[in-house]
């Protein structure tokens, strides 16, 4: 890692200084300061910023698949929900014997459809080890066969995000069903404990906003150097001018697979950590509307930019959360508005408009390229 | 063709009824009675109902003798005991008239108005019995509960009465009805009823309810002593479509719990088998008949939501992800009309067809002007612009109208379905939108061949830098291209408007969907996307029966996704110099 660059850059700094503040002090104020302080932070806002820091992370992995590799995905919210039923299916294995019909078996959605025994695919859910390689594999491997078909055959551009549309979509439908085994309409709820430790208690909670925040460090940081690295200027290339790459000799589709599959995974990771602060995996994540917000995430904060990302997903749903609590029919309203300014407006989304402003030395990187 | 309109029934006896009271005499009689009567009660009452009737009763003694008869049948019917109530309704076969009392009188509606001493119908209202005269229809005061006296019947009462009722259906006018009375008398068959329909075939002028009636007596034939009419029954009923038949003829070849036939005579049994086969061969065909006619409405509905997107992403190249909202605001505008004319239903919707071509057209006019034309040759900025569009547009619809979803009727004449036989029955609504889906197809597809503004459409697509050369405005011909591809959205949101709940979220059930379609067909290509439509409708309906009809979705949905894998530019790819860009 090239840590002499990384240290000249100043906005890099800043965001990552700030990423760790908030990440360490947080969780350190919830837990040290007692309630009634004007320093301490309630569970709820522990939540809510581990679940905006999630969102981040969501966004930078879009950000990696679409703002270096140019591959605009309608469906990066299919992933993060793979992760997040990954995920779900542990903890529901961790409830045993607590739930409602009191079966140690099966989940108590199963009991209820009258299932006699564990459909094999939730085989070794109960291990979180096995979990936590499916949060990473489940995805992977869904973005792997789909996209080594669809590169192959030099599927891109608008096609592109249909068909992942299209893909999300179809695993919303499949996910409804209640013969699919993840719990139907309702999802994975319910949960109780994670290793052991009681999810609602405010000390897990501030540990997993610490997990997270890490994560994102090390997934920003991780990114960042892929992106600097040969790979990463392969994969620019390719967004700019993908025949000119693939002319001068380079296998375009592997490169497009890899950055593709990398990213599927982080989104994975995104939706495990996502799941346990929220208590809840339903299939309305897989629904088109939530992989298209990720997409504005990223386009608000500034594509290509990694940290852009980062910056346009906590404040478009801190937006989000303050609209939707103060007038809830203006949230939509802003979030198309949104779209239309930011694509004829601001190309480059926020960190643009700051670098105009401040006249910062633009990374290299984050250039911005042809349209894909 | 048979519509089975529930409206039409209840007014056939309506219609029987008027036409009765004005070629009848004794009708006049009565309903001039009480119309004296509520005018002058007191002093003149019963001498002027006196002096009509002797006046009358002088004039006509014929029919005033009916009317006794008629009359002395209600009056027993009124107070008489079991019996004589039972030979009166028996008595009254042969009078029209009383259908409806006797429908009435089945359905525990029939009433003695005990200060009158007269039969009355009475419907339940908040006060106690809202009236209507038995005989002439009138309304009458509403009374308390107190004051009218139920009819009541035993089941023997109402099976007589059963009869009765399908016996006087048989004479009515409207064809519908006799054969729904034919129909219902299958079930419940004795000699008698027997009887009148030999005689009711014998003057029956509607081809469907004399094959109906046929067929009765054919089934009924089925259990005759003789064996040669019993192999003529069998023999003719395997031509009839009837389910009836099927499991008439079912049971002939059945087995009962000690595995001994239920049919004695082989040849019978081995006949009626081999019928069953013939039948069942029959009843395959149409179902598939039917599958295809399911899936060539739903390929319908998904050529409609598609065709506009094939104009403004296919010739055009624009990803509009608003599409689907175009089409929702066409469906609103249904709306909006049949509130204005709330009792033009029909007429409603057929304005509503070019009003929302206006309204669409002109809001994808704005959007093109406003929006996309910024982002030429940038889809996937287009991609999320119009994405933002799409938001925009469904919020304002919750805003204005409500998140909840709207009631848009759908007119009488497109309800119901087409009845062919037993087994095949089509659904108006899916069978009109199937025809204007081809309608709209081909005034597009002339729209695009012969006029000056496709021409130009078409120039523009193939190269728009020769076309501004050779003085074609682009600039407009591509808002009005966007505005037409719009219009076409609103128009197919009328008809989603007819078979699909109109609510905020209707558009983005479909935008999937459409654009799969126009991929899967080929961009740039009309044809394409009317072959891609209806083959998708039709794989849907013929997964669903064995997939269910989420999983034949998404069956499709992966089929769709493998394929453009494997042709990325859809069955009907562009070929040529348009095919580079």
């Amino acid at each position: 890692m090239n840590l002499q660059n990384l240290t000249q850059d100043k906005t890099y700094c800043t965001v990552l200084t700030a990423l760790a503040s908030v990440t360490l002090l947080i969780p350190l104020c919830n837990l040290i300061f007692p309630e009634d302080s004007a320093l301490h932070f309630s569970a709820y806002s522990v939540s809510l910023i581990g679940k905006y820091l999630t969102f981040a992370l969501l966004g930078l992995s879009l950000d990696m698949v679409w703002g270096y590799a140019g591959i605009l995905v309608l469906g990066q919210g299919a992933f993060f929900a793979l992760g997040g039923y990954a995920m779900g299916m542990y903890l529901m294995r961790q409830i045993g014997t607590r739930g409602v019909y009191g079966n140690a078996e099966l989940p108590d959605f199963m009991v209820f459809l009258n299932w006699t025994e564990l459909p094999w695919y939730w085989y070794g859910f109960g291990n979180f080890g096995f979990a936590m390689l499916m949060v990473l594999l489940a995805p992977g491997l869904l973005a792997f066969v789909f996209g080594w078909l669809a590169f192959r055959s030099r599927v891109t551009g608008v096609y592109l995000s249909i068909i992942t549309q299209a893909l999300t979509y179809a695993l919303l439908l499949a996910f409804f069903r209640n013969e699919m085994g993840f719990g139907g309409n309702n999802g994975l709820t319910d949960f109780k404990d994670i290793l052991g430790f009681n999810i609602q208690s405010e000390a897990v909670r501030s540990v997993l906003l610490l997990m997270t925040g890490l994560s994102l460090i090390g997934a920003l940081l991780l990114c960042r150097w892929i992106g600097n690295s040969k790979l990463g200027r392969v994969v620019t290339a390719i967004r700019d001018q993908e025949s000119r790459v693939r002319f001068l000799g380079y296998r375009v589709e592997l490169f497009k697979l890899w950055v593709f599959v990398f990213a599927a995974m982080l989104a994975g990771l995104a939706g495990a950590l996502y799941v346990p602060q929220v208590g809840i995996i339903n299939p309305s994540e897989f629904s088109p509307l939530n992989s298209l917000e990720i997409v504005i995430w990223v386009a608000v904060g500034g594509r290509g930019t990694l940290y852009g990302a980062i910056i346009g997903a906590v404040l478009v749903n801190y937006a989000k959360t303050v609209l939707t609590g103060l007038m809830p029919d203006a949230w939509l309203f802003c979030l198309g508005g949104a779209f239309i300014l930011v694509t004829l407006l601001m190309p480059d989304g926020i960190v643009g408009l700051l670098r105009r402003r401040i006249k910062l030395k633009p990374t290299p990187n984050a250039t911005r390229g042809q349209p894909a | 063709m048979t519509l089975n309109l529930p409206k039409k029934d209840l007014k056939t006896p309506f219609r029987q009824r008027s036409t009765a009271s004005l070629a009848a005499t004794p009708d006049f009689v009565t309903t001039t009675s009480q119309w004296l009567g509520q005018r002058w009660r007191g002093v003149f009452k019963s001498f002027l109902v006196l002096a009509v009737l002797l006046l009358l009763i002088l004039a006509l003694p014929v029919s005033a003798q009916t009317a006794d008869a008629f009359a002395l049948a209600l009056e027993q019917i009124r107070q008489g005991s079991m019996v004589e109530r039972e030979q009166a309704i028996e008595s009254l076969v042969a009078d029209s008239r009383s259908l409806k009392l006797l429908q009435a009188l089945q359905d525990g509606k029939l009433f003695d108005l005990k200060a009158e001493s007269k039969l009355v119908i009475g419907s339940e209202s908040s006060l106690g019995y809202q009236l209507t005269d038995a005989i002439s229809g009138e309304n009458l005061p509403e009374v308390e509960r107190s004051a009218v006296g139920k009819i009541n019947l035993t089941n023997k009462l109402r099976s007589t009465l059963r009869k009765v009722i399908g016996q006087l259906q048989l004479n009515v006018d409207d064809a519908d009805a006799r054969l729904i009375a034919v129909k219902a008398m299958i079930k419940d068959i004795d000699d008698k009823s027997l009887e009148l329909l030999r005689t009711r075939l014998i003057q029956e002028q509607d081809a469907k309810v004399r094959a109906a009636i046929e067929q009765v007596l054919l089934i009924k034939d089925l259990d005759s002593q003789d064996k040669t009419a019993r192999i003529a029954a069998i023999t003719a009923l395997k031509e009839h479509n009837s389910q009836d038949a099927a499991n008439r003829l079912q049971t002939l070849t059945e087995k009962d719990a000690d595995g001994e036939f239920l049919e004695a005579d082989s040849d019978i049994r081995n006949l009626a088998e081999a019928a069953l086969v013939t039948i069942n061969g029959r009843l395959k065909t149409y179902a598939a008949i039917e599958t295809v006619f399911f899936g060539l409405s739903l390929g319908a509905v998904l050529v409609l939501s598609a065709i506009g997107l094939a104009i403004t992403f296919g010739v055009m190249g624009i990803i509009n992800m608003a599409h689907g909202e175009l089409m929702m605001l066409g469906a609103y505008t249904t709306y909006v009309m049949q509130q204005l004319m709330p009792n033009y239903l029909g007429t409603a919707l057929i304005v509503s067809i070019p009003m929302a071509f206006l309204v669409a057209a002109l809001v994808g006019i704005a959007i093109e002007r406003g929006v996309i034309r910024f982002l030429y040759g940038r889809p996937l900025e287009t991609l999320l612009a119009t994405f933002g569009v799409s938001l925009f547009l469904q919020q304002a619809v919750r805003s204005i109208f409500s998140p909840l979803n709207r009631s848009v009727s759908t007119p009488e004449w497109m309800s119901g379905s087409w009845q062919i036989n037993d087994f095949l029955s089509l659904t108006w609504n899916r069978f009109y939108i199937l025809v204007f889906c081809l309608l709209v197809f081909t005034a597009l597809l002339q729209i695009l061949k012969r006029t000056k503004l496709g021409l130009e459409v078409r120039a523009v697509a193939q190269n728009r830098g020769m076309a501004r050369a050779m003085g074609i405005p682009t600039a407009r011909v591509d808002a009005m291209t966007f505005g037409l591809g719009s219009g076409i959205a609103g128009v197919a949101g009328v008809a989603l408007s007819q078979i699909t709940n109109v609510g905020p979220n209707l558009g983005q059930a479909y935008i999937v969907d459409s654009f799969m379609v126009v991929v899967f067909g080929g961009v740039g290509n009309l044809f394409g996307t009317l072959v891609a439509g209806f083959t998708l409708g039709i794989a849907n309906k013929v997964l669903e029966p064995y997939a269910g009809a989420v999983l034949a979705k998404i069956l499709v949905l992966v089929f769709i996704i493998l394929f453009i894998q494997k042709k990325p530019r859809g069955l009907f790819p562009q070929k040529g110099r348009a095919a580079e860009s």
